[in-house]
């Protein structure tokens, strides 16, 4: 198990580090102008040029990596307007378009989106799960064949016209409005403002999940030793439970882990469309106005989510299955 | 605990003569989609009006070729599958109708051994839990107590008991069948119902695992149905012999009846395929009956005697009328219109 997580530490690290310098060079070496957005529209040649300096953009694209990885891990100073600025590491750059550090930028998006896709994943994998073993079950039934209809429509429509609907409808009508409120200031308003994109999301990422499970649980339903089980006499909530719903929500993890990483890079239509301050409408923001020190924060972010939920799956993996052997 | 206010099966036994089992026209069809887009369900008759009895202790194989519902029939006594119609008396007692929760003290006493000592066993569970399961289940034996039984359990079928901790992925095919058997002897059966339980395993292997259920029949008095296609290992076991075709049982006696006389074309034929082992020593072969065409469709099978198709004694009343299993010898029945032993002996010899 130890040698394992060194061995899995060495290659995420080594996946971010590739991510990094990927994203470093298709960003840097870009034909963007970052200087020029920076400087805005009623731009002196000037100004320009002392942006230009502050940015470091003339420096050999060598100097420019280096500079950022020190500071991801010693810090680094900016000087913008005369003034400088200290960013402590890790620090992930300068917005000069929002005149703050990414690293707070980051730090304050980061909650918002991880509290909407944990929020969100309680319910799809709740409901999902339950839906898929129970129409799984009675299979063949009316039942079944309505809950397959109803999860086919519900992921057959886009995303943001759900998520549109939701907000136009549902939030602030039925549910609360939609606002952000960190936990650590009022738990019971943070739940609230979130509610409407959890059930948003939730119920959309339930049907596709209720799918997964459902096939998956009605592979696992087949198996000899759920037959044996039977034979035992051992009541049928637990042969459903214990040796089918066991056996068929591995496969289930491992779309689960994926699908949370790549929420945790930003749940962007939800976060846009519910008006909340997260990772995702950070990124829309940096997109449109060329702020490349936030992109690349996200992509890395992307990275490291990923190579985290990876691990983390794999090591459920040898939990739910005791032939998978960590090595 | 639930089980307590249902009678126990036990209290329900009539007198001791009566057949420990006794299984009456049984009949399982399966509904399957017909051809075509708009083409209704048509019914695979499976087992088609099957009747026998186990006594305490005693053997009774199943043989017949695949598809010819042994293992149907093997499934339908200890009630995985819902019978369509017919009567499985267990100890006087109809469990055919059963809902799950009444069943649950027979699943008890009617236990089973599976085919496949692979796929059977629940990969993610060690064979401790496999075992202890059905001791927990039925409270066999008391909590603390269940796992100095599992480890006896495994010692019985000759695991090393220190072995509980173990998934079935870590044991060969001839084990992970022990770890099979010792689970099915966990809840103290009065039936098992072996569905081919060798036919997975090496032929070395093979005479281990039989050994160790002639052992546990003699020790238990467990009365067993054994379902199997190799008719050596059947001769071996059993004390009577059921021959099935295509969802009936054409022919049923005590062993010695069925291998040296039979009376069915059937049986005959079956017995003649079993391998020549006096060639090998400069014997002649002998004659071998070779039966022409494949086994009629289930869902739609011949008319009178489903044997006809194929039979090298078949006339036309063999289309029209279905023949009755009847006595042709003492204890020994068949359902054949020209029932009669062969002339010369049709097997040479049978490995036993």
């Amino acid at each position: 198990m130890l040698t394992f997580l060194l061995r899995r530490l060495v290659s995420a690290v080594s996946v971010i580090f590739l991510t990094l310098i990927a994203s470093f060079s298709l960003f840097y070496l870009a034909p963007t102008d970052p200087a020029g957005v920076v400087c805005g529209p009623r731009c002196t040649p000037q100004r320009l040029a002392e942006i230009e300096k502050t940015l470091r953009v003339h420096d050999p694209v060598i100097t420019q990596f280096t500079g950022y990885v020190k500071g991801l891990f010693v810090g680094r100073d900016y000087t913008t307007g005369g003034v400088t600025q200290e960013c402590s590491a890790p620090c992930l750059g300068y917005s000069f378009t929002l005149g703050q550090p990414v690293t707070k930028l980051i730090a304050n998006a980061l909650p918002v989106t991880v509290s909407i896709v944990l929020g969100a994943a309680f319910f799809y994998l709740l409901i999902g799960i339950m839906a898929g073993t129970l129409s799984a079950r009675v299979r063949g039934t009316m039942l079944d064949r309505v809950v397959v209809a109803g999860t086919l429509t519900l992921s057959s429509i886009p995303y943001f016209v759900v998520a549109l609907i939701s907000a136009l409808f549902v939030a602030g009508v039925i549910l609360p409005g939609s606002e952000w409120v960190p936990i650590t200031e009022n738990p019971l308003g943070w739940a609230g403002g979130l509610l409407a994109a959890w059930v948003t999301l939730g119920i959309v990422n339930a049907a596709s999940y209720t799918r997964y499970t459902r096939a998956s649980m009605i592979e696992s339903l087949g198996e000899d030793y759920v037959r044996t089980a039977r034979a035992k006499g051992i009541s049928e909530k637990r042969v459903v439970y214990r040796h089918g719903l066991r056996a068929a929500v591995t496969p289930v993890a491992t779309i689960f882990g994926l699908d949370l990483a790549g929420q945790l890079a930003g749940a962007v239509f939800t976060e846009t469309i519910f008006g909340l301050p997260g990772l995702g409408r950070l990124t829309i923001q940096a997109f449109s106005q060329y702020d490349l020190p936030v992109l690349m924060a996200t992509v890395l972010i992307g990275a490291v989510a990923l190579v985290t939920m990876n691990l983390i799956v794999d090591i459920v993996y040898s939990i739910l299955d005791p032939r998978v052997r960590l090595r | 605990m639930t089980t307590t206010a249902l009678a126990s099966p036990q209290a329900e036994a009539v007198q001791s003569t009566a057949p420990l089992l006794e299984v009456k026209d049984l009949v399982m069809h399966f509904k399957v989609k017909g051809d075509g887009l708009l083409g209704g369900s048509a019914k695979v008759q499976a087992v088609d009006g099957v009747s026998f009895e186990l006594r305490e202790g005693e053997t009774l194989g199943l043989v017949g070729e695949s598809g010819c519902g042994k293992t149907t029939t093997g499934r339908l006594i200890t009630r995985l599958l819902v019978p369509t119609a017919g009567q499985i008396r267990f100890m006087g007692k109809d469990i055919a109708p059963l809902k799950e929760r009444e069943l649950r003290p027979y699943r008890r006493e009617l236990q089973l051994i599976f085919q496949d000592p692979y796929s059977s066993l629940n990969p993610r569970h060690t064979v401790g839990t496999i075992v202890g399961t059905a001791l927990r289940t039925h409270n066999i034996v008391p909590k603390d107590k269940v796992l100095s039984r599992v480890q006896e359990l495994l010692e019985v079928v000759g695991l090393n008991p220190e072995h509980y901790n173990r998934y079935p992925h870590e044991f060969s095919g001839g084990q992970r069948q022990r770890v099979g058997i010792a689970r099915a002897l966990a809840v103290q059966p009065k039936v098992i119902v072996a569905d081919e339980p060798v036919s997975a395993l090496d032929v070395s292997i093979q005479a281990q695992v039989m050994n160790l259920l002639e052992d546990l029949r003699k020790e238990f008095g467990i009365a067993f149905v054994f379902i199997a296609h190799d008719l050596g290992v059947v001769r071996h076991f059993c004390d009577r012999v059921a021959v099935m075709y295509l969802g009936k049982i054409v022919e049923m006696g005590p062993r010695n009846a069925i291998y040296e006389a039979p009376q069915h074309p059937y049986t005959q034929a079956l017995l003649s395929a079993v391998p020549d082992l006096g060639v090998v020593r400069g014997v002649p072969p002998r004659e071998r009956i070779r039966l022409v065409g494949d086994v009629p469709s289930p869902i739609n099978p011949p008319s009178g005697c489903r044997f006809r198709t194929r039979c090298w004694k078949a006339e036309e009343i063999c289309a029209t009328t279905e023949p009755p299993l009847e006595e042709k010898a003492p204890a020994q029945r068949a359902a054949c219109h020209f029932a009669e032993p062969p002339e010369l002996s049709i097997i040479a010899e049978l490995p036993s």
